[in-house]
């Protein structure tokens, strides 16, 4: 999977040059390259997490400390994290999440489509600008668009990743 | 589970003791009563109160605690917060930052909510809990001498720091800082980052 994400890579440059310092992640498939090129980095601060909701904290941490921190998850996750959020809408923390996406495009096994489908919504609810991205030729580009309304103008962002970039799970011929 | 004993300490005074001694130390307090008993002790800018987001005081800590390692990031908040985010113990165990200290004060009931029980009651051990997860130092204090004790390991030692205070349910006065989220965040900022925090040139 590593060697079939050359995105993964822009959008660590990208990430880096928006001046991030703390990578907040539960481990993922999709974020799999993303996640080795921030541990390899010694300027960088990578916190694994137990469960996704943790992650909220530590960002609006970081920025109360005078660091930008990004969240990396799976769709999944942000259901985990819904009340958390009230802390970035009533605060207006600066925040940015790169969410990869199940329950989308191709997916095999039902269990993830509830919460790939509520994604979004659950989001915006939640007072975040989505931006989704089906194309790997867009998305660097996206997530540099992002960090700026994040950063610079103290909102915050989630960048759908969707699995028709990441590339859906191979289950093998043999199943049901 | 650890060996019940008797309970006397008073949180308010439990809390004041400890930010007496603050100097310029960093503050998150979890939802409810410890952010009633921080502004008791005296609002301040170094002071960041959260008012919702459950079970997120001591992930807010983390963060600011690696922005900021050279300052000490005291978080204090109570055990149904802490309990609603047992994970990040483990999670601020990974890291280890050195910078850090936890402070829980265990009155074993949900006092925004009509006192129920919480799980310490019934002798779930939170200062265990950061033990076996790996924390520099993790202690339970029942009275004075255990807190003066406690107090210069909070400000001094390595951490991760845990202490878990066992303090009364004698209810006490709620007194109200500041909620306007806005305001905290960038009060705080100002505070510890000066011009930088509004990006002023």
């Amino acid at each position: 999977m590593t060697d079939t994400q050359p995105w993964a890579d822009e959008i660590f440059d990208v990430l880096k040059q928006a001046d991030v310092r703390q990578v907040a992640y539960v481990p993922d498939a999709g974020h799999i390259r993303l996640i080795e090129r921030s541990q390899n980095d010694p300027t960088l601060k990578t916190i694994a997490l137990t469960t996704e909701e943790e992650g909220i904290g530590i960002i609006a941490g970081a920025w109360l400390g005078g660091e930008r921190g990004v969240l990396l998850m799976q769709s999944s996750g942000v259901g985990n994290c819904i009340n958390m959020l009230s802390m970035i809408q009533e605060c207006r923390f600066p925040f940015l999440t790169l969410v990869t996406m199940r329950g989308q495009w191709g997916e095999f096994n039902p269990w993830q489509v509830p919460m790939g489908q509520g994604t979004k919504p659950v989001l915006e609810n939640m007072g975040i600008i989505v931006q989704p991205v089906d194309t790997a030729d867009t998305l660097a580009e996206t997530v540099d668009a992002a960090a700026h309304l994040a950063f610079d103008a103290y909102r915050a962002v989630a960048v759908l990743i969707s699995q028709r970039i990441i590339g859906f799970k191979n289950w093998g011929d043999d199943q049901p | 589970m650890t060996s019940r004993r008797d309970i006397t300490l008073d949180r308010r005074a439990v809390v004041a003791r400890i930010l007496r001694d603050r100097g310029d130390a960093l503050l998150v307090t979890g939802l409810g009563s410890t952010t009633w008993d921080a502004a008791a002790a005296g609002d301040h800018a170094n002071n960041f109160y959260l008012w919702g987001a459950m079970g997120s005081a001591a992930m807010v800590g983390l963060g600011l605690a690696l922005a900021q390692p050279q300052r000490r990031v005291l978080v204090i908040t109570g055990d149904g917060e802490q309990l609603m985010g047992l994970g990040g113990i483990a999670t601020i165990a990974v890291q280890r930052p050195p910078n850090l200290s936890l402070v829980v004060i265990d009155n074993e009931s949900y006092g925004e909510t009509g006192m129920q029980d919480t799980h310490t009651k019934h002798g779930v051990d939170l200062a265990g809990i950061a033990t076996a997860a790996g924390f520099a130092h993790s202690t339970t204090v029942y009275n004075d001498d255990e807190l003066e004790a406690s107090v210069s390991v909070i400000y001094q030692q390595t951490g991760p720091i845990f202490t878990a205070v066992k303090v009364t349910t004698t209810p006490v006065a709620t007194v109200l800082p500041p909620r306007d989220g806005p305001y905290l965040k960038n009060r705080f900022r100002q505070s510890l980052l000066g011009n930088k925090a509004t990006g002023a040139c």
